[in-house]
């Protein structure tokens, strides 16, 4: 069963929506597996300004990126890099074990919006 | 917004036990409580319980109180009807189920298999419905049992069970039906449908759990036991009778099908209209399952850009109860295995939500349901990356159109 802040995050979520002026994207997952993960990240000199998000799936997918988006806000992308799906855990004092995969989407997310703001700051130069 | 309401629409998952049903049980928890196989006079009235509940159960199903065994519920009576029949069963070493049946029985075909038994599976159509021509076609002098669902548990839909008993009488092999779903809802009798074995769960109208029949037909034999131990149900299954649980489920049974005509006639004309309200209320809706052909009490229907868990999770948040065939609220990795043997894809299968409604659901209870269906599906689409790219190839598919106009 979920913790009470599960809950409470999959009822209030925070960061939610696509971002108008996101400087990165990080996708995951896939409508097969029933959870897709959409992170816009908006970054100036390398620091998360804001994020936000747009998830298809359960109750925990969603919880667990409302935590993450909000964890990493004003953070460096190196600090955000570090983010693990255990602290997303943690932030939402525990997760069912059949839900962890959730974390892992958020952290994976996370990486995968830097990793596009990297690609795209490359292709820039 | 806290829950100002319970709204309990999951009566397929179980029910509450009726006043009238624990009111009979509640002697046997202690006044009268002898073992049912003591020789005693305390002994003896538990047995005259039994013996009676046995009668009762008979009555309903127009059968013999011998061909009635008393289980701990529909799984036990399935994985029975499955393992009981043995390698001896006349040479024959395949089984043939369907690819929608409850895991009681997928699971332990799964099991057989592994063991020897060749088993094979009859797949679906659209509606969810088993075809006698596919049957026809699979069925050989080596199947020894067929077994198909009389109702599905998820979409609701009914097989023509008739008709695939008499091809498997016609090859000489048996044919089991898991009625868990069906009975209390619609009319089952066995002999009716021809069937040598059926399973039937206590908990599914308003009799207690942990307590159910398998109806085996007179002259079947079953050689193996699931349970071996004391001369419990004429030997054939071990154990000392839970006098108080059979008593409520014949109660339970007796109830249910004395009073289906009346229930189940407005729980059908309330579900119609939950349909119509969801249809005409909310958008991107398909409703699962066949539109007429299918269980009085069951709905169930997919919500396009939502995940099921999700929405099961919103619901509740309104105190309305209902169930998910996501793979995400089961734990498994895949979603419904009845949807994606429709056709489906997996989106639409993880989408899935069964209502299942009672004798007691109102009308008053389906709307605020359908209101707050239409709150929590609006909150979810807001958050979810497939509506947005809808939205966004519908803009364009404007601008491509309004672009057009203009040249």
């Amino acid at each position: 069963m979920y913790t009470s802040k599960v809950i409470d995050e999959f009822k209030n979520p925070r960061n939610v929506g696509e971002m108008e002026d996101a400087t990165a994207l990080g996708v995951v997952g896939g409508a097969e597996c029933g959870d897709i993960m959409n992170m816009y990240l908006k970054i100036e000199n390398d620091v998360i300004v804001d994020a936000s998000f747009l998830t298809y799936g359960c109750a925990a997918a969603i919880a667990t990126s409302s935590v993450a988006t909000d964890m990493i806000k004003g953070k460096t992308i190196e600090e955000a890099l570090k983010v693990t799906n255990k602290q997303v855990i943690e932030h939402l004092g525990g997760l069912p074990a059949q839900k962890i995969h959730c974390s892992v989407m958020a952290e994976e997310s996370i990486k995968a919006a830097i990793d596009d703001y990297r690609a795209n700051k490359a292709k820039a130069q | 917004m806290e829950n100002i309401k319970r709204v309990y629409l999951d009566h397929s998952a179980t029910t509450p036990v009726d006043p009238r049903v624990l009111k009979k049980m509640l002697p046997y928890f202690g006044e009268v409580f002898g073992n049912a196989n003591s020789q005693h006079s305390f002994g003896q009235a538990t047995n005259i319980a039994v013996d009676e509940a046995r009668r009762k159960v008979a009555d309903v199903f127009n059968v013999k109180p011998n061909e009635i065994y008393f289980t701990s519920g529909g799984t036990e009576a399935d994985n029975w009807a499955l393992k009981g029949l043995g390698k001896s069963n006349k040479g024959r070493t395949e089984i043939i189920t369907s690819k929608i049946e409850h895991d009681a029985i997928l699971k332990t075909a799964k099991q057989l298999q592994e063991q020897g038994i060749s088993v094979k599976y009859l797949s679906v159509d659209e509606y969810g419905q088993v075809s006698p021509d596919e049957l026809k076609k699979m069925i050989s002098d080596k199947t020894a049992l067929v077994s198909v669902m009389l109702a599905n548990n998820e979409v609701g839909t009914i097989q023509p069970i008739k008709e695939l008993a008499s091809i498997a009488k016609a090859h000489g092999a048996l044919f089991h039906t898991d009625a868990v779903q069906a009975v209390g809802s619609i009319d089952v009798k066995p002999k009716e449908l021809g069937v040598d074995m059926m399973s039937v769960s206590g908990h599914k109208f308003y009799g207690p759990k942990g307590v159910g029949i398998l109806y085996v037909r007179g002259g079947v034999k079953l050689e193996n036991r699931l349970i071996t131990g004391g001369f419990q149900e004429r030997t054939m299954r071990g154990g000392t009778t839970n006098v108080p649980l059979v008593v409520g489920f014949a109660e339970s049974l007796f109830l249910a099908v004395n009073e289906m005509g009346k229930n189940s006639a407005k729980i059908q004309e309330l579900r119609d209209y939950f349909v119509k309200e969801v249809e005409s209320k909310i958008s991107h809706v398909i409703l699962n399952g066949h539109r007429e052909n299918r269980l009085p009490q069951n709905t169930n229907f997919s919500f396009e850009f939502i995940e099921g868990e999700g929405l099961l999770f919103g619901l509740d948040m309104f105190g309305i109860a209902c169930s998910s065939g996501s793979a995400c609220s089961s734990g498994s990795l895949e979603p419904s295995h009845v949807l994606l043997a429709m056709g489906f894809s997996h989106e639409r299968a993880h989408g899935s939500i069964r209502f299942s409604l009672g004798k007691h659901t109102t009308k008053s209870e389906i709307d605020y349901t359908v209101n707050s269906l239409h709150k929590v599906c609006k909150k979810l689409r807001d958050l979810s990356p497939l509506y947005a790219q809808y939205n966004a190839s519908q803009q364009n598919d404007l601008h491509r159109a309004s672009a057009k106009r203009m040249v």
